[in-house]
């Protein structure tokens, strides 16, 4: 690398040049802030536009990118320079580097110790937080977090192992919580029943929408199922006499403990153990009803990988052509895929209705695709413990934001760290794609062995073209 | 007039086989056969149509005209134009390999060759649904197809490698690879694109001797070859073909000797046609081949 | 018959505005094979660049002038805009160039994500009017109290579009750009290895692309005369369809993809529902893709075995 040397340390020329690259960083952010940061735009009481300056807070944009990039450069110098005994240049047009490091494999312990971790949970906030009622955040959290387990898992079967890009998941988690909703509403049918009808129900839209987009591939596949699922949302929201509309369904029955209603009465889930009634009680049984939905999700992803529908499924990823000519139907497995993530994310919709006991097309927009989609891609496609870890970080992450609340001190009253959630979001999404295309975890574990298994590494596995 | 001879019995029939890309004729009116128990070599300058007529055998391309019969031992004929392209595989049992090698790079070799078996494990597993539940029997299906796995990589000499990623192999040996994978859907036919393509005289000797067994075994085979050592030393009957249409068909000995094979290749400058005589061993008393 | 006409105006007008977008699509596409998801949003920040150009212009230096005010702002926002295409593909997708075949896809989703929460972070969640300009216009004829008009607005759009396009097409059919944007459409490294700076090229197509997208954003601004930072998923999305029907890589398809759309969508609100529009949008979308990906003037790709 230009500009460095050996040992690592830093010249003065180098220092200059560095000066000179974040200042033209400064200046491009300049540019790009000029005029969407620089006037602020506000409707005024004659409901014209006023435009209210903001040179300060460019000034400041700019000077924060100017420091960050003084840092990167510094930061990548040493490692350059480091790396530098060991060259290996690339040109942009060569495939990035994706040999798997140490901290890409998975240690022996970490499955055991994130399942304890996940059982335990509930446990663990209500003691240190003294009570379940104060633990009702981090049980919460945790519901959310493993609601998105579930759904990542499910769509890794699509995404990650038959390699079919569906930028439309969202469709099948709102069919699963509509049927739920229409089914309990309308007819009374009680969630466990409801539960396997919008698993099947979902896993037929999935046959039904995965049906016409057999043939496209890629870019195009992701484009035309990210076209269904905008279409399901739009239908949701204009078939009034159906869905409520954008209103959405409301008082959907709360889930019972088989039967038991979470109730302070004489019949309820606290009088029939002998316990002491706790709203919290619901909540914690909600917790324990998603972590083994999501267990079963799964466990029958990683039993399928070793059935041979899982490994023509992974074939598919790596070459559809060579699977034809070996017999295998395409049409059925890539359906078979399809229907069965259609199907899980239906799972997990019912049971989105059931916690939330209210549901609208909004919660099924196309960022909760683009977000589920992310989880599967940061976390390795193909990758179970990898989708596991990688929705801690994207679901528990923006949450850190609210506890941010100290900023306002240095922003201003008017700051919101929660404005930035989706901001934020996307930055991280661009982020993880520069920083680890492959994932966190990028080595495939293969299905069969004859005497040794051993990982493969992720430079070698194809991301599959449809 | 072929020269061959005892009762020859035609596995793959081709009747009058077209393939027409928009204003390119690639393939015009083509006839030939592949016999039971033979090694077909389909041969013939760059661009002459040859990997076309595979896609058309294999399912890849539906021809523009034309039939394709492929008859199994026991009389069942299937009409390879009109089977969807996997079932070319599974039901007509015509089993391909790819000019430009098809592994799933990132399975393991054992991996590859499981898939292979994917329509016979499927129905061990009940189709999913007793696999998943455990039930049947499963687990003696997958044994069988991990033993005839370990079978192919003792003949191809890749045991020891059988739980590295495919796209970790030598190109050597993944060509030797592909073509087990192959072998392991129990084809009738394998059709081999260029099987010989980037190897060095040894590992080429060795695939001759693969080659040799598959077809001592029952398998017959047809193949595209440009290294004229190969399919002069290995072949039973050779199939020319140049522009997309048919000019010589019968034994290495009688096709080496046809003048419009030769010109056909060669068929420019007579020093360059000598200088290419020399080269693959043919020596004619006249210049003729040249006109 | 009437309504006929005045939905085909209409319907041609907005046709001209996704056919601009759609340019930017349908060269990023060509160029480096990706679906540039964020170019809706790059639209949608260029509307924004136009609406504070514009009020700059008219309420702080006075100018009273309407196509004055409209030069100025499409001169200022074009570059505006094109830087912003310039970073983005220097941020979130030069880096991605060989990785794997979804890393870009999903880049440029993150960035469609970023740009309109920045956006809306900015410059808040609430729809911006600008006051009406440019009132008034031709009558064409009348009938039964029915009058088929050809706006000041809608004449403008399209000669703007018209004399940007031809521009356009010279850039890209008579220069050393043009030359170099198609070899590098044809085959990347060949074009390296004969001496086009290929990644200049690339940052080129960007700029160009967005530079476009900001023509359509000022004339969007002019002829809805409302902007919102949500305003760049579904025309990206309309003028992404525009791009695949006239088939993707082809700058006169993305042209007629865009009339086509543009036309399609009127006479849906029209003589249909209003209600289902964006449903209609969405449908041929998946309909296009599905039965005629190749579009009306692309090339079928035969699969290579």
């Amino acid at each position: 690398m230009a500009g460095t040397r050996r040992d690592g340390t830093v010249r003065g020329s180098d220092l200059a040049e560095v000066l000179r690259d974040a200042g033209l960083y400064a200046l491009v952010t300049l540019g790009l802030c000029i005029p969407i940061v620089s006037y602020r735009t506000d409707l005024s009481q004659t409901s014209a536009l006023d435009l209210t300056p903001r040179w300060g807070l460019v000034a400041g944009l700019c000077a924060a990118i100017f420091c960050v990039r003084v840092a990167q450069r510094l930061i990548l110098m040493r490692r350059d320079a480091r790396r530098a005994l060991t060259p290996s240049p690339r040109q942009a047009t060569e495939a990035v580097d994706a040999t798997p490091n140490a901290g890409q494999r998975i240690p022996s312990l970490a499955l055991p110790l994130f399942l304890g971790a996940a059982v335990a949970l509930p446990l663990v906030a209500a003691l240190a937080s003294g009570g379940l009622g104060p633990a009702r955040y981090w049980i919460d959290l945790g519901i959310l977090i493993l609601t998105y387990v579930m759904l990542g898992w499910g769509l890794n079967i699509v995404v990650g192992l038959a390699g079919l890009l569906d930028l439309g998941y969202v469709a099948f988690y709102a069919v699963g919580a509509y049927t739920y909703a229409l089914l309990a509403t309308t007819f009374g049918l009680s969630f466990w029943l409801c539960l396997p009808l919008a698993g099947l129900a979902a896993g037929l839209w999935g046959i039904l929408l995965g049906f016409p987009v057999l043939r496209l591939r890629g870019d195009y596949l992701a484009i035309v199922t990210l076209a269904f699922g905008e279409i399901i949302r739009l239908v949701l929201i204009n078939w009034v006499d159906l869905t409520g509309g954008s209103a959405g369904i409301s008082s959907i029955p709360r889930a019972t403990f088989f039967g038991i209603p979470f109730t302070a009465g004489p019949n309820g889930f606290a009088a029939t153990f002998g316990l002491s009634f706790d709203a919290m009680h619901r909540n914690v049984f909600l917790y324990y009803l998603i972590l083994a939905l999501a267990l079963v999700t799964n466990g029958v992803t990683l039993r399928l990988r070793r059935l041979p529908i899982g490994r023509a499924w992974e074939a598919l990823r790596e070459d559809e052509i060579a699977c034809r000519s070996l017999g295998i139907n395409t049409t059925t497995t890539k359906l078979t895929a399809f229907a069965l993530g259609a199907m899980f994310g239906g799972f997990a919709g019912s049971f989105f209705a059931v916690r939330q006991g209210f549901i609208s097309p909004e919660s099924f927009n196309f960022l909760e695709s683009a977000i589920i989609l992310a989880i599967v891609v940061l976390g390795g496609m193909g990758s179970q413990i990898g989708v596991a870890i990688a929705a801690v970080a994207m679901v528990g992450g923006p949450e850190l934001l609210r506890n941010l609340g100290f900023l306002k001190a240095v922003f201003g009253e008017g700051f919101d760290p929660n404005e930035y959630r989706l901001l934020l979001f996307g930055l991280a999404m661009v982020a993880m794609m520069v920083w680890r295309p492959r994932g966190l975890i990028s080595v495939r574990m293969p299905s069969v062995a004859l005497k040794e298994r051993r990982a493969v590494s992720g430079a070698l596995v194809r991301e599959g073209h449809g | 007039m072929t020269g061959l001879t005892g009762p020859r019995e035609a596995v793959l029939s081709v009747e009058h086989l077209s393939m027409r890309f928009g204003g390119l004729l690639a393939v015009d009116d083509l006839s030939f056969e592949v016999f039971r128990g033979d090694i077909t070599a389909l041969i013939g300058p760059n661009g002459a149509g040859k990997t076309t007529v595979f896609n058309c055998i294999t399912g890849f391309y539906k021809p523009t005209e034309g039939r394709l019969t492929l008859a199994h031992a026991d009389g069942a004929r299937h009409l390879l134009e009109r089977l969807p392209n996997h079932a070319v595989n599974r039901r007509a049992r015509v089993a391909r390999t790819f000019q430009n090698i098809r592994l799933f790079s990132g399975m393991t070799v054992l991996e590859n060759l499981l898939v292979a078996q994917h329509a016979p494990l499927m129905r061990a597993s009940g189709f999913t649904v007793l696999g998943l539940l455990g039930l049947g029997g499963y687990r003696a299906a997958e044994r069988a197809a991990i033993e005839r796995a370990r079978l192919w990589l003792e003949r191809i000499g890749l045991t020891a490698r059988a739980d590295d990623p495919a796209g970790d192999l030598p190109y050597g040996a993944q060509r030797r690879l592909e073509i087990a994978r192959a072998m392991c859907t129990e084809p009738v036919l394998l059709c081999l694109d260029e099987p010989a393509a980037g190897l060095n005289p040894r590992e080429s000797a060795e695939l001759t001797e693969l080659l040799r067994r598959i077809r001592d075994d029952g398998t017959s085979v047809l193949l595209i070859e440009h290294d004229m050592s190969v399919v002069m030393e290995i072949s039973d009957h050779v199939v020319v073909l140049d522009y997309g249409v048919k000019i010589a068909d019968g034994t290495p000995g009688a096709v080496r000797a046809d003048p419009r094979v030769v010109a056909a290749y060669l068929g420019v400058e007579d020093e360059e046609v000598e200088a290419v005589e020399a080269e693959v061993g043919l020596v004619l008393p006249n210049a003729e081949a040249g006109a | 018959m009437d309504v006929f006409v005045q939905q085909l105006i209409n319907g041609l007008t907005l046709g001209a505005i996704y056919g601009l977008i759609a340019i930017g699509y349908t060269m990023v596409f060509g160029i480096i094979g990706m679906v540039n998801f964020a170019h809706g949003d790059v639209f949608m920040v260029s509307t924004f660049i136009a609406l504070i150009g514009f009020l700059i212009l008219t309420t702080w230096l006075g100018i009273a002038s309407v196509p004055l005010a409209l030069i100025v702002v499409l001169l200022v926002t074009m570059p505006l805009t094109a830087l912003w295409g310039w970073a983005i593909e220097r941020v979130a997708y030069r880096p991605l160039r060989g990785s794997f075949r979804l890393a870009p896809l999903i880049s440029a989703i993150g960035v469609s994500i970023f740009l309109s929460n920045f956006v809306q972070v900015a410059q808040g969640a609430r729809n911006k009017p600008t006051p009406p300009m440019l009132n008034g216009g031709f009558t064409l004829f009348e009938r039964d109290g029915y009058a088929v008009t050809l706006s000041y607005k809608q004449c403008l759009i399209m000669a703007v579009t018209v004399i940007l396009l031809a521009g356009f097409w010279y850039l890209v059919q008579r220069t050393a750009f043009g030359r170099a944007q198609r070899a590098c459409e044809q085959d990347r490294r060949m074009a390296a290895l004969l001496g086009i700076d290929v990644d200049r090229t690339i940052s080129l197509t960007f700029v160009l692309g967005a530079a476009l997208a900001a023509v359509a954003g000022v004339l969007y601004l002019l002829y809805y005369g409302v902007v919102s930072f949500s305003d760049g998923f579904v025309p990206g999305v309309k003028a992404f369809t525009a791009a695949v029907l006239g088939g993707i890589g082809s700058l006169p398809g993305a042209v007629l993809g865009g009339l086509i759309i543009g036309l399609i969508e009127t006479f849906w609100s029209a003589y249909f529902s209003i209600e289902y529009k964006d449903v209609a949008a969405f449908s041929i979308l998946a309909i296009v893709l599905i039965f005629m990906p190749s579009g009306i003037l692309g090339r079928a790709e035969v699969e290579k075995v």
